[in-house]
């Protein structure tokens, strides 16, 4: 009886600890993040800390972006198409192909592999140079680490994520095109056509963009922080870049329920 | 690494997510395509439009000159309005032409289509107004038709 | 007496009556620590005992519970991050494991604060920088990356870095730690000539006995939080405390002892709970 009320308010206590944590961490978060923006009008005059970080953030990840992007376009091809040709609609397959990717899968793929390749990535360089007393060096040195290096980092995220977005679903059309026109003789007139007069530029292409600047902001902002805030030892490293990938991805992925729902408006 | 490279690769990528935007935009997108220049709008009564929408195209001989700007109801009239907007380069299109709401394939999407009259002094302008129009096609009211005939013809045997 | 002592001009960085905890456990109880104007001043004691933690004090990176830590005069706490940052450019800062930047070669490096606080044209730094990697004698290594140095060396060329901008005061910490005889002695020569030919006051935290003696002008010796002893290195070494005997003899039980704090041996093999 006594044994069973214990274990009864341990589980209750431990529910609390972890409730309290995550509150903790989710403010400190936040006032990171202000932290961070209020150091951004300083790094936009140094550009070339921008671009050096865009070159890691932004090249290193084009490849597995365009071979995504491609693969995806083409299995989307492939897969419409045995839908669409039983309704005698395959002309429409390039309007799916493309709607599909402008739409969702354009960023949220984008928005994952980036979380994987450099979320993790920054995640682990800002979590090694904290451990390794870099980044309290820099301080020593009467230089704010955060507009020195983590806010550079967070800006180019937010800027690669929407140009990697859009290269992934210009591939995946792409990709698209050479599997249905090439492979399956859908005509290529229709395909573009049927395309260029559906897709709007506003409700889809826009939309799709501003999702991808969101994610960009909140996987780069998770990214850097978890870096950030990681326990300076080899685990407490791999714990923050496993930590990056798993919040980046569930935050994507319900995000992007939420501005589907609020760009949509049926909801 | 060396400055100089490392500008030249971002410049790249920046570059190319440029152009993957401008791509998705006109080639994929209907930004290009919605552009009508220097268009002039013309009005047109229809007893049912089906499902036509705002920016649906325009087209004679199956080219696209324009596209639909605003549909509205004709309070008195019980009728749609739809207003449309043509490329200022077709300017000569007889008055007296036909608007037709038509539709691209069994379900396709439903567009405008102008058959040219016979008039040849007079020519649509800003403003007017196409008297001659051909509503949509309904699906339920075709079959309907269609089964009506096939009961008739098999009551008269 | 001690509104005296700040007015001294002798005095570079004065640590009065400061407490600090963390959590629970309180890690400095009351200690005074004044550091004169162009000395070398030893800071020893086993790990553990708040000696780093002394450090990050001068440095600003942390605040203290209770009592006041002046450097040049200006409270170290009460300065706003500006104030405290325009400080930190005549402080430097030797951390154990060097601190270089892993993505920068060992000119950037050195060059790095340069690049930061100053607009020198690409020339003069460059002198500069090779200046000081001269006085490091690490002049050839300009070129190589961090992970491609010896721990000696790293500290060489972190030792570079501090002194780029020519600081009043260079806090070293554990510079002997994990080197070779060899390295130690470069080190140890390097501290020494810095502080002669450029008069920087340096602050050397250590526990390394042998080197540090041979070096400073005036040595603390910590325990548990607080001073146990001071004096030049002469008269510690021939102090009759026991505290100061024990550390400085280096045996392994006296006043610090063996046992970390525990429950009767017994009791905990047979289970008893205390």
């Amino acid at each position: 009886m006594n044994a069973r009320l214990t274990l009864a308010t341990d589980v209750l206590r431990n529910l609390g600890a972890v409730v309290l944590n995550t509150l903790e961490r989710l403010g400190r978060a936040a006032l990171f993040l202000v932290e961070m923006l209020s150091g951004v009008p300083v790094v936009l005059r140094r550009f070339i800390l921008i671009a050096q970080q865009l070159y890691a953030v932004g090249v290193l990840t084009l490849l597995i972006i365009l071979v995504s992007g491609m693969f995806v376009g083409m299995v989307l091809s492939l897969q419409g198409y045995n839908t669409l040709v039983k309704f005698g609609a395959e002309e429409s397959l390039g309007l799916m192909v493309a709607l599909s990717l402008v739409r969702e899968l354009g960023p949220v793929v984008t928005a994952l592999l980036f979380a994987g390749r450099a979320g993790s990535a920054l995640t682990a360089e800002i979590g090694l140079m904290k451990a390794t007393e870099q980044l309290a060096g820099m301080e020593m040195m009467a230089v704010n680490p955060i507009t020195r290096v983590l806010v550079p980092r967070f800006l180019a995220g937010v800027v690669a994520l929407p140009l990697l977005a859009a290269l992934f679903s210009a591939v995946g059309v792409l990709g698209g095109h050479v599997v249905g026109v090439g492979m399956l003789d859908v005509d290529a007139g229709s395909f573009w056509s049927q395309m260029q007069t559906n897709v709007d530029f506003q409700t889809d292409i826009l939309n799709g963009v501003i999702k991808s600047v969101v994610f960009g902001i909140v996987c780069s902002w998770i990214a850097v922080f978890e870096g950030y805030d990681a326990v300076p030892t080899s685990e407490g490293v791999a714990r923050a870049t496993n930590r990056t990938v798993v919040y980046s991805s569930l935050s994507v992925l319900a995000l992007d329920f939420i501005l589907t729902a609020l760009t949509l408006g049926d909801i | 690494m060396n400055r100089k490279t490392l500008e030249l690769w971002v410049g790249l990528f920046v570059a190319a997510g440029l152009m993957a935007l401008a791509m998705l935009s006109f080639k994929v997108g209907n930004l290009a395509a919605g552009d009508v220049l220097d268009g002039y709008e013309v009005k047109a009564h229809f007893e049912n439009i089906g499902g036509l929408k705002v920016k649906s195209p325009v087209t004679l001989a199956g080219v696209r000159i324009g596209r639909v700007k605003a549909i509205t109801v004709d309070k008195q009239r019980y009728k749609a309005v739809v207003t449309f907007e043509l490329d200022g380069r077709y300017r000569n299109i007889p008055s007296d032409s036909t608007a037709m709401i038509l539709t691209s394939g069994l379900l396709g999407e439903q567009y405008i289509g102008i058959v040219p009259g016979a008039d040849e002094d007079k020519f649509l302008k800003e403003g007017d107004k196409v008297f001659k129009t051909t509503n949509a096609v309904v699906l339920e009211n075709l079959i309907g038709q269609v089964m009506v005939k096939l009961t008739e013809g098999s009551g008269k045997k | 007496m001690s509104a005296t002592a700040s007015r001294d001009p002798d005095i570079l960085v004065d640590i009065r009556d400061v407490h600090f905890s963390r959590g629970d456990r309180s890690i400095l109880k009351g200690i005074n620590v004044p550091i004169r104007r162009g000395s070398v001043t030893a800071i020893m004691g086993g790990s553990g005992c708040g000696k780093t933690t002394l450090l990050n004090l001068i440095g600003g990176r942390i605040k203290p519970n209770r009592g006041q830590v002046l450097v040049d005069g200006q409270s170290v706490p009460d300065l706003d991050t500006d104030a405290l940052y325009e400080l930190r450019k005549r402080m430097a800062m030797l951390f154990q494991s060097g601190a270089l930047f892993t993505d920068l070669s060992v000119f950037e490096n050195v060059a790095f604060p340069i690049r930061e606080h100053t607009k020198l044209p690409e020339s003069i730094l460059r002198t500069v920088v090779l200046m000081k990697l001269e006085t490091v004698g690490l002049r050839g290594a300009r070129e190589l990356m961090p992970s491609e140095l010896s721990g000696g060396m790293a500290r060489r060329v972190a030792l570079a870095r501090a002194i780029v901008l020519e600081p009043t005061l260079i806090m070293y910490d554990e510079p002997f730690t994990g080197l070779d005889p060899i390295s130690k002695g470069v080190i140890a020569k390097l501290i020494r000539s810095l502080n002669e030919n450029l008069g920087i006051t340096s602050i050397v935290v250590s526990h390394d006995v042998a080197e540090t003696c041979q070096i400073s002008d005036y040595a603390y010796l910590m325990g548990d939080g607080r001073i146990i002893g001071e004096g030049t290195p002469a008269e510690v070494q021939q102090s009759k405390s026991e505290f100061v005997r024990q550390f400085m003899d280096g045996l392994p039980d006296g006043p610090v002892p063996y046992q970390h704090p525990s429950s009767p041996y017994v009791d905990d093999l047979t289970g008893r709970s205390p």
